[in-house]
């Protein structure tokens, strides 16, 4: 019996032993090579981003980040006040740090300070042997041009989430710096290359032995933007500091040549770890400055929107091209008075007195198109402006576009349970109302209808694969009489945008003032007198099938308006790029061979109007006589 | 009829077991050592093989009824021997266990473990009925109880637990009767019991006893506090897999996370290197040596001779028990170490004295 009691005992611990070695090796097997490796990330840069010439707008600098090796607990805690004496950190930051990380495994060092300095380096290095808890990780930090410069194109890095480390499957990991916004989030997948990793042995003291070979990183990829850094520096500072937003794209092939936005903040912020504090400033900025007006501005589009009517109006012969309307300063449309701007202008007449559509783009005659709507109707309105594409996105490659809104009847029955008011349908015609629109959308429309209908996806990547392309067909008589229009607004006597007018170079346009705001923005600040016009202008050259379509939308107060405002922005922006094209033709300056390009200068965040203005002026000097817009040429 | 018996009646089947076993012993413990501040140790294991074999001999040739009759002496000396190392004996490791003698630093409680083997033999054989009466097992009781105590108090509760079933095993043998053997088991569970019920465990044990507990319960819950060794211990073994990661390969052993990966945690060392193949072979030698033993104390001319080889026998059963367990996570780490595999000085000379016994038992067997 004895015997059995031996061989039943020996039989059970090697069931033990089968249990262990045979069912759950694979376990094992693993928690042994986490004994025994320990991983090292070596960083891939990211890809870098270039101007449509191939200058760097984005690149990477060299840095180092402070790691804690957290193996060893007791000896970390009993060193935590002397690291955080050398390093300039607080005891409760660090401390915070320390239980934030809690859960990970222990073996997986933390970050405790993104960007040491040399006198950190030195510390740490001088204190291998009474602090071996301390190492470094070399990293290559993002680095954009100063000022903001570019910014909501760009976008910014930081840490992954726990949102998008949960999305990625297992591609990223806690500490990952991934793409937030813009086109560094729009491109991560290119931009973001694949760590390596450094494998060494380690003994179970933790003293390195050995290593494995070395996992190399995989850079990522550059990505070649259409933007003109010599277009966008003009840009960026023809806006200033005004709040606002200018996208200035090639309307043959829908390739966006410059884009600000204003407010700016400066994405060199973003890539060391930005702290509680400052993000908290930046996403409680009541002027938005994370936000990219460019593509997310949905405004009323003012008299941008006549466009539009007049496109319908000539499509559909109705009212027919012959039709002259008298603007005896307001119009009385459904019982209700519905004013021109003229009318309430401080200077000059108070009346356009007879116009037919030429002229009341020219001037931009409220009269004329409250008429022409009302004969329209809101159903053919918003089956062109929803063609043009307002209330839907442009499919510009950036995240977060907005789409604006096409009021139409279905909507406000859908939205709003109730029958459309004819009365909104004279506000519409005029781009106010309920309609909204995107400075990109201006952009690519007003480009689109000049190009004879052809819409092409406005678009910052190079080499995107596939560029969309929508058509709408007009007929040529529409498209020869808008543009000429157009071309009238800056370059005919008593347009709205003659102040814009530049040698030699078909420079048209829209201007529009906008006193209404976005529905949401409007609860906010509508009591702001700041917000109050939103100034629109949009132009392109030459007159048709144009080259460069600018919108510029500029927000301030002060009783300017659109031509005023925004279209002197516009007009620098379409001179650089004339000036540019016409020295490329002569030979004297190629793209290769170009100086580097003029150092953006940094535009203060919250700058005061006189230091943006300053760097505007400068860019203007070879044509001072159109610094100062000709006074007294109102538009609403 | 021999009066001296000669070398043709030894176990030689039992000396290649113990040959093979010790072999596997002195393998591992290079294995384990040869690149850290411990190289040579397994030299220094051989030494203490060729001193337990002497022993052994030695041991083997005086009648172990000579022996038995001096019970009472040998039982004396290991109580005085376990107060002495009380009073003056070295600490290590946070326990007074150990006695220098000639230079080498010696285990008392393994030398009271065979003390107590012969004590017992002694006193079952004297027991002349059938059963065992309630008197007889108290007395059998307090005989181990005393030395027990004392080798707890040095504290060594693995070397304590051994004397248990010693006892357990005599008393069997003995004609141990169905209630007191329920009577037992039941204070035995309430014993394990309140060992690892913490409000009760905190008054009987020590805090480096109750952490031990604690670490078996949940051994990952703090990897590298007290759980450390037994999750180790059980990675190294099922990382090992059924071929085994070779030897001198094994990354737990090698790069030391293996607690006392010479002694008492050498099994997950040759388990990791050899693999479930190599567990196999091990565990079948020490299969194979029991039996033998067993088998020894079914062919001994007397009582005296069964109760002596097995109390052996049962001794290092127990042994292979704890330890082996513990090595697969299975108990506590309790600080007992395999025979014959483990290094150390005592532990190897109190087994080859115990085959000795064996030896001793079965050279006499045809005696008169």
């Amino acid at each position: 019996m004895v015997s059995y009691i031996i061989v039943g005992m020996i039989g059970v611990l090697l069931l033990g032993f089968w249990k262990l070695q045979v069912i759950d090796s694979d376990k094992y097997g693993q928690m042994a090579e986490i004994n025994r490796v320990r991983s090292i990330p070596i960083i891939a840069p990211r890809g870098r981003m270039l101007d449509r010439d191939g200058r760097v707008l984005v690149d990477n600098r060299p840095s180092f980040s402070v790691l804690l090796l957290r193996d060893d607990p007791p000896l970390v805690e009993k060193n935590l006040a002397a690291i955080a004496d050398g390093l300039g950190l607080s005891m409760s930051d660090l401390r915070e740090q320390l239980d934030n990380t809690k859960a990970l495994p222990k073996f997986q060092p933390i970050v405790i300070k993104p960007e040491a300095s040399g006198a950190d380096l030195d510390f740490i290095e001088s204190h291998r042997a009474d602090l071996p808890v301390l190492e470094m990780l070399s990293v290559s930090r993002r680095r954009y041009l100063p000022g903001g410069y570019m910014a909501h194109a760009s976008g910014y890095v930081g840490e992954a989430s726990e949102q998008q480390i949960e999305a990625s499957n297992g591609k990223l990991r806690p500490g990952d710096v991934v793409g937030k916004a813009g086109l560094e989030r729009q491109y991560n997948d290119i931009l973001m290359g694949t760590d390596g990793m450094r494998r060494v042995i380690v003994n179970s003291v933790g003293r390195e032995v050995g290593h494995l070979p070395q996992q190399d990183p995989i850079p990522g990829k550059q990505i070649q933007l259409t933007i003109d850094m010599d277009l966008q520096t003009v840009a960026e500072q023809s806006l200033g500091a005004r709040p606002g937003a200018v996208v200035a794209l090639d309307p043959r092939t829908g390739e966006v040549l410059a884009m600000v936005s204003r407010p700016t903040m400066d994405p060199n912020d973003f890539a060391v770890r930005i702290s509680k504090e400052e993000w908290k400033q930046l996403n409680e900025d009541p002027l938005r400055p994370l936000f990219n007006r460019a593509v997310q501005a949905q405004l009323a589009p003012g008299s941008v929107f006549k466009i539009v009517t007049a496109t319908a109006m000539l499509e559909d012969h109705n009212p027919p091209e012959s039709f002259a309307t008298y603007c005896p300063g307001y119009g009385t449309f459904y019982g209700r008075q519905f004013k021109c701007w003229v009318y309430s202008s401080r200077k000059g007449p108070t009346s356009h007195g007879t116009l037919t559509l030429h002229d009341a783009i020219l001037k931009s005659c409220d009269v004329f198109f409250y008429n022409a709507g009302m004969r329209l109707g809101i159903d053919r309105l918003s089956y062109y402006g929803d063609k043009f594409g307002i209330g839907h996105r442009t499919g510009i490659d950036l995240p977060s576009e907005e789409t604006g809104l096409m009021p139409s009847e279905p909507w406000v029955e859908r939205v709003f349970h109730r029958k459309w008011y004819a009365g909104e349908t004279i506000s519409v015609a005029i781009g106010q109302g309920a309609v909204t629109t995107t400075p990109v959308q201006l952009a690519r429309m007003i480009g689109g209808i000049a190009s004879g209908g052809v819409f092409k996806q406005p678009h910052l990547r190079k080499d995107l694969p596939t560029v969309g392309e929508e058509r709408v067909p007009l007929s040529e008589p529409t498209v020869d009489k808008i543009t000429e229009a157009m071309y009238g607004v800056v370059n005919e006597p008593g347009g709205t945008g003659t102040s814009l007018k530049i040698k030699d170079v078909e420079l048209s346009g829209k201007s529009g003032t906008a006193q209404v705001i976005g529905y949401d923005t409007r609860a906010k600040f509508g009591k702001q007198k700041k917000f109050d016009d939103n100034g629109w202008f949009v132009g392109y050259a030459p007159r048709r099938n144009p080259e460069i379509a600018v919108a510029v939308l500029v927000q301030e107060g002060g009783g300017l308006h659109g031509g005023e405002s925004a279209g002197p922005v516009v007009r620098d922006i379409v001179k650089a790029y004339y000036d540019k094209k016409m020295k490329k033709m002569q030979g004297e300056v190629t793209a290769d061979n170009s100086n580097p390009p003029k150092p953006p200068k940094p535009v203060p965040k919250n700058g005061t109007p006189a230091a943006a203005l300053a760097p505007r002026a400068a860019v203007l000097k070879e044509d001072e006589h159109t610094v100062q817009p000709e006074p007294a040429r109102d538009d609403q | 009829m021999r009066d001296a018996p000669g070398t043709r009646d030894y176990d030689w089947w039992l000396l290649v077991i113990v040959a093979a076993i010790c072999a596997l012993g002195v393998l591992e413990i290079y294995s384990a050592t040869h690149g850290s501040s411990l190289a040579g140790m397994h030299n220094k294991q051989l030494r203490w093989l060729a001193v337990g074999v002497v022993l052994m001999f030695i041991l083997s040739r005086i009648d172990y009824h000579l022996i038995m009759d001096q019970s009472l002496i040998l039982y004396l000396v290991c109580i005085a021997a376990l107060i002495g190392v009380l009073l003056i004996g070295n600490t290590r490791f946070g326990a007074k266990r150990w006695i220098p003698l000639m230079g080498q630093m010696f285990q008392v409680s393994e030398l009271a473990k065979l003390i107590i083997i012969i004590v017992l033999a002694r006193f079952f054989t004297e027991v002349r009925s059938d059963k065992l009466d309630l008197r007889d097992l108290i007395k059998a009781g307090l005989l181990v109880g005393v030395p027990l105590v004392l080798i707890l108090k040095q504290p060594d509760l693995g070397t304590a637990l051994v004397l248990v079933p010693l006892l357990f095993v005599g008393a069997f043998l003995a004609g141990l009767q169905w209630h007191h053997l329920a009577a037992i088991v039941l204070v035995g569970a309430m014993l394990v019991g309140a060992v690892f019920y913490p409000p009760v465990s905190k008054h009987i044990l020590k805090p480096y006893q109750r952490e031990r507990i604690t670490s078996f319960l949940h051994p990952e819950e703090d990897a590298k506090g007290s759980g450390y060794q037994l999750l180790q211990s059980k990675i190294a073994v099922g990382s090992g897999g059924f071929w085994g990661k070779g030897f001198g390969n094994g990354t737990q052993n090698q790069l030391g996370y293996i607690p006392v990966r010479y002694s008492d945690f050498i099994m997950a060392a040759w388990a990791e290197e050899t693999g479930f193949k190599g567990v196999l072979v091990a565990l079948g030698l020490y299969m194979a040596l029991l039996l033998r033993l067993v088998q020894n104390a079914q062919r001994a001319k007397d009582r005296a001779g069964m109760f002596l080889v097995m109390g052996v026998a049962a001794a290092l059963g127990f042994h292979v028990l704890v330890n082996v367990a513990m090595v697969i996570g299975a108990m506590p780490v309790t600080g007992i170490p395999l025979p014959l595999m483990s290094y150390g000085g005592s532990a190897t000379l109190f087994v080859f004295m115990a085959i000795g016994l064996v030896m001793n038992v079965r050279l006499r067997r045809f005696v008169n």
